[in-house]
């Protein structure tokens, strides 16, 4: 009985004196946060100098194939009825060259592909040349020919159903893929 | 025994038939080389017996098709029994201008044993130009339909006919960028379609040998190409080998003993033949361009190829053995897929030009060359049988790809009675 009619009275001080304290505490230093869990440690910054950041919060795990596909790209293109390595594929496939060196157990496979504007069996053979195009220049950058394969799929996996010329644009590719060595 | 009479039968009407004809030659014929040509309005009324309406509708779609001929709606016919045994009443067949006329019967004994005998008349001189039998198993009944429709053809334009045939092709199913292509065959009109693969790879470019029975094709999986032999009779397949690039549009030369394809490395293509006995390989062209698309002529001397060593893809034949590679195509544009025609006469081929595609036909040395056909994707001819028809692929812009005929003159042009998509036609010799 007078544990807790003494337990009831302090708690009613404590109530008052926490109701002060808190008075000053607002005149005087900000509101302390509310107890919870520790918030988890902010993402680690992209190691991507000079370029935008890509748009989602989550970034691929560096060595993974969403990494490649993402940071680097896996996709280059040509011009009509062309197989030269055009500038703007140039950068993309210096930067497989670089990522590729950086993971050496990774291998790939490199998909020539063409545009409709042409017979399925001529544009095999462009699709082709192609893929050995990509597949040269990266072996001039280092990456072992022991890695790589090659294939084409002609006019047959086309990844824009339209026919426009922007849409042949982007048929017209060789497109790197992983087949094994990616974490 | 009843055979024999219904044959004697037929062979003293026949007689007879001759007998009453006017000594002169029959009036009608086609010409199958004009293009101007009015078809020729012909009546073949239902034959009697079994099956009897229904062989004479697949000769009407057979005739109809080639458009070299017109075939008159039954429901103007005045003569309505007609007895194969007895002339016709030409008065009757004149009134409605029909100039050939196919009358015929179908009989079927116990055992099964279809037998048809047909006459064809030209009306208009009263004169039988075929009388003929032929027996075979009652659910062969669409084969007999196609070997009479061959008969007709041939008296009456003195050119083979080309309706005993199959086609194989490619069966496409799915979107554009998820194409499911499955290996084909049905007959030249359409019927008995079947499946040959399950779709579950890409398959393209199939050929058939001259025996009919085997066909060559090539396989795309996502990690390479491969190229089979696929008999018919038994359904074994069997792979040409592993080859360390692409390999990729195998050709039957035209007694069978070899095969001619492209092999691809490095991303050079060269024309390669192996010796279906032996299967030994050897190159034939060694070019660092493009060489593809090989096409043997009947002879077995030459071969017509896909070449841009000259900077764009043009047409070129070369000897068997590879030598004396020379370009045939002259006029401006992207020659492709050269194909010799049976007879030799010409190779067909697709043509690029003007943001348009166009099969069309050559002489072998370049001259004479004639566009039939003209679309946003026209590919890859093939040949009838007789030289006469060839059947292409053909895409809209965006559309799905379908399957289309067209006459040497380029007359004719029209989708190949195969109602579903599909692509790269192959047609068979003439069945035995």
């Amino acid at each position: 009985m007078t544990t807790s009619s003494m337990t009831k009275r302090a708690a009613k001080f404590a109530v008052i004196a926490l109701a002060a304290a808190s008075v000053t505490a607002c005149a005087s230093r900000p509101k302390p946060e509310a107890v919870g869990p520790t918030p988890p440690p902010p993402p680690p910054a992209t190691s991507q100098p000079g370029t935008t950041p890509p748009p989602v919060s989550q970034g691929a795990l560096p060595g993974t194939q969403q990494d490649f596909v993402i940071n680097v790209g896996d996709r280059v293109y040509f011009d009509f009825d062309a197989y030269s390595v055009r500038g703007d594929a140039a950068q993309i496939l210096e930067a497989q060259a670089a990522w590729l060196n950086r993971y050496p157990s990774v291998m790939i496979r490199i998909e020539g592909n063409a545009d409709e504007r042409g017979t399925r069996e001529y544009n095999l053979a462009l699709g082709a040349r192609r893929a050995n195009a990509v597949r040269d220049f990266l072996v001039g950058r280092g990456v072992s020919s022991s890695r790589i394969n090659t294939v084409s799929y002609g006019k047959e996996r086309p990844i824009d159903p339209g026919t426009s010329e922007d849409a042949y644009q982007r048929n017209r590719n060789a497109h790197t893929a992983i087949t094994s060595g990616a974490n | 025994m009843r055979l024999r009479t219904l044959f004697v039968a037929l062979t003293a009407a026949l007689l007879s038939a001759a007998t009453l004809a006017s000594p002169a030659r029959a009036q009608i014929e086609v010409d199958v080389n004009r293009g101007d040509i009015q078809p020729l309005p012909v009546a073949v009324p239902a034959f009697t017996g079994e099956r009897g309406a229904e062989i004479a509708q697949v000769i009407t779609s057979n005739l109809e098709r080639s458009g070299l001929f017109r075939p008159i709606d039954p429901a103007a016919f005045i003569e309505r029994d007609l007895d194969i045994r007895y002339q016709p009443r030409f008065a009757d067949w004149k009134t409605i201008n029909a100039q050939g006329l196919v009358n015929g019967e179908v009989t079927v004994d116990a055992t099964g044993r279809l037998t048809v005998n047909f006459r064809l008349w030209d009306v208009f001189s009263e004169q039988q130009l075929l009388g003929m039998q032929f027996t075979s198993t009652s659910e062969n009944w669409r084969r007999v339909a196609h070997k009479i429709s061959d008969a007709v053809y041939e008296r009456l334009t003195g050119e083979k006919g080309y309706f005993d045939t199959r086609v194989v092709f490619v069966a496409e199913s799915g979107g554009r960028v998820d194409r499911i292509k499955r290996l084909a065959i049905m007959d030249q009109d359409g019927a008995n379609p079947s499946y040959l693969t399950d779709g579950s790879y890409i398959v393209m470019t199939p050929r058939f040998s001259s025996t009919s029975q085997e066909i060559t094709y090539m396989a795309l999986r996502p990690d390479g190409s491969s190229i089979y032999l696929f008999n018919l009779e038994t359904g074994r397949r069997e792979s040409l080998g592993n080859f360390s690039g692409m390999v990729f549009a195998p050709r039957f030369s035209h007694d069978g003993g070899k095969v001619a394809f492209s092999v691809e490395r490095g991303g050079n293509t060269d024309v390669h033949v192996m010796d279906l006995r032996s299967r030994s390989t050897s190159r034939l062209t060694s070019d660092p361009s493009i060489d593809t698309s090989p096409s043997f002529s009947p002879d077995g001397g030459r071969i017509t190829f896909n070449s841009d060593r000259g900077g764009s893809p043009q047409i070129y034949v070369m000897n068997a053995d590879g030598s004396g590679a020379m370009r045939i195509s002259r006029g401006s544009g992207r020659y492709m897929t050269p194909v010799w025609s049976p007879t030799g006469e010409y190779i067909a081929f697709t043509k690029q030009a003007g943001g348009q595609f166009h099969i069309g036909i050559m002489r072998p040395d370049g001259s004479g060359e004639r566009l039939l056909t003209t679309s946003y994707l026209d590919e890859g001819p093939t040949w009838a049988p007789n030289g006469r028809v060839l059947m292409f692929s053909r895409e809209t812009s965006g559309g799905p790809s379908r399957l289309w005929t067209v006459d040497v003159t380029g007359r004719v042009v029209r989708p190949a009675p195969y109602p579903q998509s599909g692509s790269d036609p192959a047609w068979s010799p003439l069945l035995n």
